[in-house]
C-alpha cells in the first residue's frame, strides 16, 4: 500500500471514479472524476484535530459498524494516502456551512468546503481491471438468523473482532455480552455452492482456508476455545494449505461434515443451538454455541455493470468478468488491451490475486513494450456514398468501432479500423450494402453457397459456422472421431453475426433443403454479444419464410461451443433426419417464391434509387 | 466484386499420412479440383504442412504464376498461420491462401464412408476454390501504442499490477473509488497460508 502511494511512476487517484473510456487497444482516452474530499490532500498532515471536534458520530464501515467514526475521518489508521476525508453525506452541512468546527481547528487550513470534483483526462495504452469483489450478504438467508441474532456474525466481522486494529483491539468478544465466547461454530459455504434462489452455485474458493486460518487465530489467542466447523467439503488445495488444515485439526478444531438447517437462539443466554446431520458419522446432533460465524462467500462487485459498459466487457453466468479464453488467455479481456487482475475475474485468495496481477502487468507490458499494434486486416469498411446514415451499424457494433451514422446530420458511418474486431455484424445488418467485410465479403460467401448448391443440392445442409465456437466444435467432433452423416457443408464466418439474411435466402433460393446457422452460446460470443443480432435476424427470417409458405424449421439455429463436439454430431445427425423429410416439391416451391420475392424487392429498390437520383438532379441543376 | 476469369488458382490436396488418405480418395479429389474453373494446377502431398509440402506450394506459385491457392487439408485453426507464412515467403499476399478442411470436417467424421467422404471432400474443395477466386489481398496496418497504463481498483491486485508496471518503467494511473487504497485485504486481520498481517 505504502509503495503504491510513493512510487514516482504511480499517479494514485483515490476517491476517484472512471467516467468514460473511449478509444481502443493501445489508444484509450479516459476521464476520471476525482471527487471532492474537502481536505487538501497535499497539505493535510493527519494530525487529527478536526476529527476531535467533529460533532457527527456515525457507524464506522471499516470496522463493520462495531465502532463509530466522525463525519471527517481517516478511512483507517494505515490509509494511503494518509489524509483525512470529509464525508459530505454525514457532515451537518458545508454549503452553507452549518458547523465548520473542523475548519476552525485546522492549523494548516486544509479544509476547503468549496472544493469541487475534478475531471481528469488520461491517455493510456492498456487497462488493468482490478475492481475486486464484494462479500455475500447473509441477511437474505433467514434460516441462519443473521438479522435476528446478534451472536451470529459474518467472517468479515470476525476479522475486525480478532484484529488488534479492530474495535476491541483484538480482544475477541461476542456482541451480546462483550465476553469472550468459549464455544464457536463456523458455518461454511454461506451463499456459495447453493442452488437456492438466494445463493450462488459456484465455490467461492477462499472461505475454507479463511476458516482454517480463523480457527488457528482463535486457538493462538484462546487455546481453550471449542471450535466446530460445519462444511460440505474442505477444499485445501493450494500450496501449504493442507498443512494448515492439519494444524487446525491437531489444535483440536472439530470438522463436521454437514450444514445446519436452522439456527435458534436461547432468549435468556443468547446462546445459539442448531441441529446438524453429521454425514460422515451418520448421526444427528444438537449443538450449542456461544457464537456462530457465517463463512460468507465472494460475489462480483455490485457495481460491475459500470466497468462492464465502459470497456464493453462480458460477464459469465456467475457475474464475474469473462476472460478471453478460460485456459489459454485467462488474464486477457475479450476487449483488446484490457487485462484482469484478482477477484474481478473470479474469487481468489491473496496469492492468486497477486499472481494474476503480475500476469496482467506482464501481459500489458507485451503490448506497451512492442510500442505498436498490428491491426486486424479482417475489418469492415463503409462506402460513404452508399451509406444512408441510418445508424444501425453503430447500434449493433459490440466494440463501439463505428462513428457517425447519424441521419439528422447526414453523417455517414465511419469504421474505426483499429477498434473493429471483424465480427461482420454491421455488414450483415446494413440494409444498403454500404458496409462490406474484408475477407468475408458477400460475393465470397455467396460464391461458396453457389458452389455447394450446384450439384445434388437436395442432399446437402448449408451450415454457417462461426470460427470460434461452432467451427471449432466441428473440429473437435472430427478430432474425437465422432461419426455423423456426410450431408453437412460448412461455410465459415468469424461470427454468426456475419451471417446476412441474404446468404440464407440465397441458399434456399438455390435449392437448399436445410440451412443451419450456428454460433457461440450466448455469454460466450467472441464478439461480446454480436450473436444477439443473429437471433433477431433468424427470428425475422422464420417469420418471413412462414409468410412465404416455406416451413420455418428448415432454417435451424444452434449454439454449439468449441467444447461441444458431441452436440455438433447430434445436431448433424438430427438435421440429416430432417433433411430426409424435405420433399423436392417443397424445395422447388421455395426456390420459386424466394426468387419472386427477391425480384420484387430488387425492383422496389431500383425504383427508390431512381426516385433519389431524380430528386438529386434538379438540385444539381439549380446549383 | 466480379469473378475474374483470368484467375490462376492452385489446389494442394493433403493426404495427412493416412489421416485423410485413409478414409477418402485424395487422387479423385485432386482430379476433380483440376477440372474446376480457374484451377491451373492440382497436386497431392503426403504432408502439405511439412517442409517438402511447403516447398512444393512455393514452387508451384512461382512456376505456374498462381495468384491464389487452396490447401485441402486440416482445419485453418491448426495450420492457417503455417500456410499464410508459406505463401508470403513465395511473395503471395497471405490472405490469398484458402483452406479446405477435409480432415476434421470430413475424413475423420466419416471414417467408414469412402464414397460419401470423397464426394464431400470434392464439394468442400469446390466451395473453397469458388471463394479463393474472389479473395483480395489484405494488408495489416500498425498503430502506435500509448505507453501509459490505467489500473482500475486499488486492492491487492491493483496495487501489485501498478507496482509491477511502474517498476518496469511505465507511468501508471491507479484509480481507486474509496478514499484509501487497500480494498478488502486491508480489512482482514491475517491472511493464510503465512498467517501474517495483511496491511
Amino acid at each position: 500500500m505504502m509503495d503504491a502511494g510513493r512510487h514516482p511512476r504511480i499517479n494514485l487517484m483515490t476517491y476517484s471514479e472512471i467516467e468514460t473510456i473511449g478509444g481502443f487497444i493501445g489508444n484509450f482516452q479516459v476521464t476520471v472524476r476525482k471527487k471532492a474530499r474537502y481536505v487538501d490532500q497535499d497539505e493535510c498532515n493527519a494530525c487529527g484535530e478536526c476529527e476531535k471536534v467533529c460533532p457527527v458520530v456515525v457507524p464506522d464501515e471499516f470496522q463493520e459498524g462495531f465502532s463509530s467514526r466522525k463525519a471527517i475521518h481517516m478511512p483507517f489508521p494505515q490509509a494511503v494516502p494518509s489524509v483525512f476525508i470529509l464525508n459530505d453525506k454525514d457532515c451537518l452541512g458545508h454549503n452553507p456551512i452549518a458547523c465548520g468546527k473542523c475548519a476552525e481547528v485546522c492549523e494548516k487550513n486544509c479544509i476547503d468546503f468549496d472544493m469541487k470534483d475534478e475531471i481528469i483526462t488520461l491517455k493510456v495504452g492498456a487497462v488493468v481491471v482490478a475492481t475486486g469483489m464484494d462479500v455475500y450478504d447473509p441477511t437474505v438467508m433467514d434460516e441462519y438468523g443473521y438479522t435476528r441474532f446478534e451472536n451470529v456474525i459474518t467472517s468479515m466481522e470476525f476479522e475486525r473482532l480478532i484484529s488488534a486494529g479492530g474495535p476491541t483491539e483484538g480482544h475477541f468478544v461476542r456482541p451480546t455480552d462483550m465476553k469472550t465466547p468459549k464455544r464457536i461454530a463456523f458455518i461454511q459455504c454461506v451463499g456459495s455452492r447453493s442452488h437456492s434462489p438466494v445463493g450462488n452455485p459456484y465455490c467461492s474458493n477462499i472461505c475454507c482456508m479463511n476458516t482454517v486460518k480463523d480457527s488457528l487465530l482463535l486457538k493462538d489467542h484462546y487455546s481453550d476455545t471449542e471450535i466446530s466447523v460445519f462444511y460440505i467439503d474442505i477444499r485445501a488445495f493450494g500450496k501449504g494449505f493442507e498443512d494448515l488444515y492439519v494444524r487446525s485439526k491437531q489444535a483440536g478444531v472439530q470438522y463436521i461434515r454437514g450444514l445446519p438447517g436452522e439456527i435458534f437462539e436461547d432468549p435468556k443466554t443468547k446462546n445459539l443451538t442448531m441441529l446438524v446431520e453429521d454425514t460422515v458419522a451418520n448421526t444427528v446432533v444438537n449443538h450449542e454455541f456461544d457464537l456462530v460465524v457465517l463463512s460468507v462467500g465472494v460475489i462480483p462487485r455490485r457495481d460491475s455493470g459500470t466497468v462492464q459498459k465502459l470497456l464493453t466487457l462480458s460477464r459469465t453466468e456467475d457475474g464475474f468478468f469473462m476472460e478471453s479464453h478460460p485456459k489459454l488467455k485467462p488474464v486477457d479481456a475479450p476487449t483488446g488491451g484490457v487485462y484482469f487482475a484478482g477477484c474481478a475475474e473470479f474469487p481468489k485468495d491473496v496469492k492468486d490475486s497477486v499472481t494474476q496481477a503480475s500476469a496482467a502487468a506482464a501481459r500489458a507490458q507485451i503490448l506497451l513494450n512492442a510500442g505498436e499494434i498490428s491491426v486486424e486486416a479482417i475489418t469492415s469498411v463503409c462506402d460513404a456514398d452508399m451509406c444512408e446514415s441510418c445508424g444501425i451499424c453503430v447500434t449493433v457494433c459490440p466494440f463501439n468501432a463505428i462513428t457517425g451514422g447519424d441521419r439528422k446530420t447526414k453523417t455517414p458511418a465511419q469504421i474505426i479500423e483499429a477498434a473493429c474486431k471483424g465480427c461482420g455484424t454491421c455488414a450483415a445488418e446494413c440494409n444498403f450494402d454500404a458496409i462490406s467485410m474484408k475477407h468475408f465479403e458477400d460475393a465470397q460467401i455467396m460464391a461458396q453457397v453457389d458452389a455447394i448448391m450446384n450439384n445434388k443440392h437436395m442432399e446437402k445442409i448449408v451450415t454457417f459456422a462461426c470460427n470460434w465456437c461452432s467451427y471449432a466444435g466441428a473440429d473437435l467432433a472430427g478430432l474425437s472421431r465422432l461419426q455423423y452423416p456426410t450431408s453437412q457443408r460448412v461455410i465459415r464466418t468469424m461470427c454468426s453475426g456475419r451471417v446476412d439474411s441474404k446468404f440464407i435466402l440465397h441458399a434456399f433460393e438455390k435449392g437448399a433443403p436445410m440451412v443451419l446457422v450456428s454460433g457461440c452460446h450466448y455469454a460466450d460470443c467472441h464478439y461480446i454479444d454480436a450473436n444477439r443480432w443473429t437471433v433477431k435476424r433468424v427470428d425475422k427470417l422464420w417469420n418471413k419464410l412462414e409468410k412465404l409458405g416455406v416451413r420455418p424449421d428448415r432454417l435451424q439455429l444452434e449454439w454449439i461451443s468449441a467444447a461441444e463436439g458431441q452436440k455438433w454430431k447430434r445436431t448433424m445427425t438430427d438435421l440429416d433426419e430432417m433433411l430426409k423429410n424435405v420433399t423436392k416439391e417443397e424445395v422447388e416451391h421455395t426456390m420459386k417464391v424466394l426468387k419472386e420475392d427477391r425480384e420484387k424487392s430488387e425492383a422496389k429498390a431500383a425504383k427508390q434509387v431512381l426516385k433519389k437520383v431524380g430528386k438529386e438532379i434538379p438540385i444539381q441543376a439549380t446549383v | 466484386m466480379t469473378k475474374d476469369e483470368n484467375k490462376r488458382i492452385g489446389v494442394f490436396v493433403c493426404e495427412c499420412g493416412k489421416n485423410i488418405a485413409g478414409s477418402l480418395d485424395c487422387e479423385a479429389v485432386r482430379e476433380y479440383a483440376e477440372g474446376l474453373p480457374n484451377v491451373v494446377c492440382s497436386v497431392v502431398n503426403k504432408y502439405t504442412c511439412a517442409e517438402p509440402g511447403q516447398q512444393e506450394i512455393k514452387k508451384y506459385i512461382k512456376e505456374k504464376n498462381l495468384d491464389s491457392i487452396v490447401v485441402a487439408s486440416c482445419t485453418p485453426r491448426m495450420h492457417e498461420a503455417t500456410f499464410r507464412n508459406c505463401v508470403s515467403e513465395a511473395g503471395m499476399n497471405p490472405y490469398l491462401m484458402e483452406m479446405a478442411n477435409i480432415r476434421e470436417h470430413c475424413s475423420w467424421a466419416h471414417l467408414d464412408d469412402w464414397e460419401g467422404a470423397t464426394e464431400k471432400a470434392k464439394d468442400i474443395v469446390n466451395s473453397s476454390v469458388a471463394r479463393a477466386g474472389l479473395l483480395q489481398p489484405q494488408i495489416e496496418t500498425t498503430l502506435p501504442v500509448n505507453k501509459e497504463v490505467l489500473v482500475i481498483g486499488g486492492g491487492i491486485s491493483g496495487i501489485q499490477s501498478a507496482l509491477d508496471l511502474a517498476d518496469a518503467g511505465y507511468n501508471v494511473h491507479l484509480v481507486e473509488k474509496e478514499a484509501s487504497v487497500g480494498g478488502i485485504m486491508a480489512a482482514l486481520d491475517k491472511t493464510y497460508p503465512t498467517m501474517d498481517c495483511s496491511i
